[in-house]
């Protein structure tokens, strides 16, 4: 075979940097609140090293690949005028056992990480463990705290450098609880008690949302989780587990939010059960008409920072719009579907007096 | 029309017309039911086009309005089902249809009227699928359709109803198709056309039917289970009446895994077919590439879990799907290899399809490099369910199968319409799709590790996602103004006189010995095979440096005249038939009528019937029906 010159292909240096710069450029971009990469906890932190170590190993096969076949493209491309044709090589088998063998042990050396980390991370260290059940509902999270007696919704505090047990539970769809800078994934599927368990090295707010579709406002269903201090963590504790700060508003009660939501402590054993069988039997029934779901227990509403699952801030404004129309703030929720006081010929109807009551008696409710 | 029942027990003739709208429905020729797969699947394409660049447009901008949450659920999981089961897979076996016949020196498949029934069957299936579009709503669940909420607690509407029986009636094709090209393949190769004498793209029809006929059973079972759980309310699924919603998890992906490689190993095949003739060299390792091919086809049954990995089947079970997951990269790498080793050495010639085949190369490395970052579970916990996936899917599956594909359409479009297409727009809609290609999936790694979960209609702006996002809509625009590009071309060529030679590529395998397009009966003389690329050993001889070297039209030893019959007289084709459409027109008019039972059931109960009564007719008529037009 004739030698032939050989040039820089300058057009594919356009094109490459065309294809490749913006994911080179996207690689230095800012940490944002779901980056997997911002990590603040041992699990995050190891899924992180072993994702980049793959990384750097596919990057380099990749080089190398892309880079042969490259070479080969430019090398022997046919030229103008060439007539003759190729030897042709049928194959070569100590070449193609050699790389049969190679890609395979690229995999143990990826293969040996993975394996360790998969058993490392399967059980949390030992030692004093926070305790949490996760109940995914359509569409929010609560959370609850059998050692301390507490329930919240969509916001769950943590100490940190202290491990949570996770147990996920779910009375309707499959959802995930994911929180990328504290850890991976675990679904939350119905009749399994899924496990799982992260910890948190620094204080702040780590966000989540569930990464199984789980149906219409599947986007909307977000939460926090805000790690502390353990001496915040006490204070707010005690905070959750003082009785409701004021008594309940009359509108509520009339109105029939107590359907759904408890603001008396933490929901009676088997109430939100319940309050799911009651939402089964109304849609076997054709779906008509004020009904029940599992409401977020809103005893210490005041107390979170946002609500409908992460979706608003809490404020008076977003409160009104909330109760004004739930639907078209997030559409799909059941709470304008099941809500008497959003059946129009109800004599439970809200007026807007009633939502100023509301909005009111929610803020207070520290 | 040609139509008389006379005969008994036959119940109507064979139609004799070849011409008209007419003798496409009752057509049996491989090469017609080729074409009708290929322009069927070619529209769904298009309407999966549609519903993906809609998709994009809503997630161009955080807190876009342009579609309603229930809207957007319904594109991605039809988006998903469109491009899976109506467009990838029916233009694989509109190739399978137009070319395994030809390479293997066939004159038509072995059931010719079981053939059309695939395909008439697969239409109506297509059209049930997509009927939720016209009549309430199409299926919202993903293409993956998770229990529970797929039980009618959580999906009242009849989406799902169009979920279960357009898949349901797309499996009897799929598995009718696949029965045929296996008894095909072993059967009907020309003499001294051995295993390890086809060509690759033979090769891999016949692994990818061997994964049609077992994976479709098992998605069969699962959505009659999942049938009885919505329509007669049993409790499979249920979990609140002790059904199990990982049962259909485990169903799904057993089906699901195997259903990936059904949808890249036809576009293997075009690739390993398409190299060696642009680089004018045999395939490199041919043992190596097809064993590699089985490897992949075997292996991906035993990878279904890694779909699973933040389910909690625990460690034990991970670790084992993470090591099976990784060993299917090393046949998937031996065939990349081996491909390389095609073109090093060659004089590659860059027409429209050996860029699609080279780009196919070039992003499925990427596809490839991407999946062995989720086989490892603790990096996939992160990974799972966001556009890292995606991108990883795409990459595989829209820069693998459909760019494999379409280096086919490009290559053998001279060979069944008789006309090149123009080489000067098939490169612009190669690179318009090689650059919008990454600028649309490209992005998407960066979101999904960023924390973009899939299946989002809205994102929240504080969440830093707009600028990618923007970018990857504007990619997709460049692959929506591809396919424009490629509709023009075709409009153009065939509007064009025939101009295409027999052997424009200087081909290897058997399709380039006949003319273009062939004549019904394919081959006049069924050719006697010596060995692998039998054609091109019928035009090269090779001397002891192993250069070929032309060897005078006619004057090779290697292809023996098989008979003595001239210009097909006396060539047995199977005659044309009713039954095969009347007997899909059945099976589609009884899905209809359950789905419409749903809503309204005696009149939906009696279509039903009436769809079952044309079923047994079809049935009875094509048990009896007379040999041929003369009988």
């Amino acid at each position: 075979m004739a030698v032939r010159s050989w040039r820089i292909p300058w057009r594919l240096v356009a094109l490459a940097s065309l294809t490749l710069l913006p994911l080179l450029w996207s690689g230095c971009y800012p940490d944002h609140p779901q980056s997997s990469f911002g990590v603040a906890g041992p699990l995050a932190r190891d899924q992180r090293n072993l994702f980049l170590f793959i990384f750097w190993m596919a990057a380099f096969v990749f080089v190398v690949v892309e880079g042969a076949l490259v070479f080969a493209v430019f090398r022997f491309r046919r030229r103008p005028g060439q007539m003759a044709l190729p030897k042709q090589t049928h194959g070569n088998t100590p070449l193609e056992v050699t790389w049969t063998i190679l890609p395979a042990l690229v995999l143990v050396v990826i293969a040996v990480p993975t394996i360790t980390t998969i058993f490392a991370q399967a059980e949390p260290p030992a030692g004093d463990r926070l305790e949490v059940r996760v109940v995914a509902h359509q569409w929010w999270w609560e959370f609850q705290y059998p050692q301390l007696g507490v329930t919240t919704a969509n916001e769950l505090h943590v100490p940190i450098n202290r491990p949570a047990t996770l147990l996920l539970n779910s009375d309707d769809v499959i959802h995930s609880f994911w929180v990328p800078k504290l850890t991976g994934k675990t679904d939350v599927i119905p009749t399994r008690n899924n496990t799982m368990w992260f910890e948190a090295e620094e204080e702040g707010t780590y966000y989540g949302q569930c990464a199984e579709l789980c149906g219409l406002a599947h986007a909307q269903m977000k939460f926090q989780v805000i790690a502390q201090s353990q001496a915040d963590f006490d204070l707010w504790v005690a905070g959750q587990k003082a009785p409701p700060a004021v008594a309940t508003a009359l509108a509520f009660n009339l109105k029939g939010c107590s359907v759904c939501h408890t603001v008396s402590g933490p929901d009676a054993e088997g109430l939100q059960e319940a309050r799911m069988d009651a939402f089964r039997a109304w849609v076997a029934a054709g779906g008509q008409g004020p009904g029940r779901f599992p409401g977020p227990n809103l005893t210490h509403f005041a107390s979170r920072d946002t609500f409908a699952a992460g979706l608003l801030v809490r404020s008076d404004e977003n409160l009104r719009r909330w109760l004004r129309d739930p639907e078209a703030v997030k559409p799909g929720n059941r709470m304008k579907e099941l809500a008497t006081a959003y059946h129009g010929t109800s004599s439970q109807a809200l007026t807007e007096q009633d939502i100023d009551d509301l909005v009111a008696y929610l803020q207070g409710l520290k | 029309m040609a139509t008389a029942s006379r005969a008994v027990p036959g119940i109507l003739r064979r139609p004799t017309t070849y011409t008209g709208l007419w003798s496409w429905v009752v057509t049996v020729d491989h090469k017609r039911i080729g074409v009708l797969y290929g322009v069927t699947a070619f529209i769904f394409f298009m309407l999966g086009g549609i519903e993906a660049l809609t998709l994009r447009t809503q997630l161009m901008t955080s807190q876009n309005a342009l579609v309603s949450p229930d809207l957007y659920n319904q594109l991605f999981t039809m988006h998903a089902l469109t491009m899976i089961f109506l467009g990838v897979m029916p233009l694989s076996v509109a190739f399978f249809n137009l070319i395994v016949p030809l390479q293997i020196g066939a004159r038509d498949v072995a059931f010719p009227r079981l053939n059309a029934l695939s395909y008439w069957v697969f239409l109506f299936g297509g059209l049930l699928l997509n009927a939720g579009w016209l009549f309430g709503g199409s299926p919202a669940d993903g293409w993956f359709a998770y229990a529970p909420l797929t039980t009618a607690t959580y999906s009242a509407g009849g989406g799902m109803d169009f979920y279960v029986l357009g898949l349901l009636t797309l499996g009897v094709s799929s598995v009718a198709g696949g029965l045929n090209f296996i008894v095909t393949i072993l059967n009907l190769r020309a003499p001294g056309m051995t295993l390890m004498r086809m060509p690759v793209f033979t090769w891999m029809s016949l692994v990818t039917s061997f994964l049609l006929v077992t994976a479709m059973p098992v998605i069969t079972i699962a959505l009659i289970e999942l049938a009885f759980d919505r329509f007669l309310g049993t409790n499979f699924f249920n979990p609140t009446a002790g059904g199990d919603p990982i049962l259909w998890q485990h169903l799904f992906w057993v089906f699901g895994h195997p259903e990936v490689y059904i949808l890249i190993l036809p576009a293997m095949g075009v690739v390993s077919d398409v190299l060696p003739t642009f680089s004018k060299k045999p395939l490199f390792g041919y043992p190596f590439v097809v064993f590699s091919g089985l490897f992949i086809g075997v292996m991906g049954w035993g990878v279904w879990s890694h779909h699973m990995f933040t389910v909690g089947l625990g460690p034990v079970a991970n670790a084992t799907f993470a090591i099976t997951t990784m060993l299917i990269a090393v046949p998937t790498g031996v065939k990349v290899f081996n491909w390389i080793g095609t073109m090093w050495g060659g004089a590659l010639e860059f027409k429209t399809p050996m860029l699609f085949a080279v780009g196919f190369i070039v992003l499925f490395i990427i596809g490839g490099l991407s999946g062995v970052t989720h086989a490892s579970p603790p990096t996939d916990t992160q990974q799972q369910d966001t556009y890292y996936i995606v991108a990883h899917i795409h990459y595989v599956l829209f820069s693998g199968a459909i760019f494999g594909l379409f280096a086919g359409v490009y290559y053998w479009f001279p060979k069944f319409t008789g006309r090149m297409l123009s080489e000067g727009l098939g490169k612009v809609h190669f690179w318009l799709w090689f650059v919008g290609m990454n600028i649309t999936f490209g992005p998407m790694h960066w979101l999904g590790l960023d924390g973009m979960p899939r299946r989002i209609y809205t994102y929240d702006p504080a969440m830093g996602w707009d600028f990618w996002n923007l970018v990857a809509t504007l990619g997709s625009y460049a692959l929506g103004l591809g396919v424009l590009v490629f509709l023009w071309n075709l409009v153009l060529t065939l509007r064009k006189p025939q101009d295409a030679p027999a052997d424009p590529w200087d081909g290897r395998t058997l399709e380039w010995s006949i003319p273009s397009p062939p004549s019904i009966y394919n081959f006049r003389q069924i050719p006697q095979v010596h060995q692998r690329d039998a054609f091109w050993h019928q035009k090269y001889a090779e001397d002891a440096d192993g250069r070929p070297h032309p060897v005078p039209r006619g004057g090779s030893a290697e292809v023996h005249p098989g008979g003595h019959e001239e210009e097909g007289h006396g060539i047995h084709v199977p005659g044309m038939s009713y039954f095969p459409f009347i007997t899909a027109l059945g099976l589609g008019a009884t899905g209809a009528g359950l789905l419409l039972s749903q809503a309204t059931s005696i009149p939906g109960l009696i279509v039903a019937g009436i769809g079952l009564l044309v079923l047994f007719f079809g049935v009875y008529g094509w048990a009896f029906e007379p040999a041929g037009p003369e009988g």
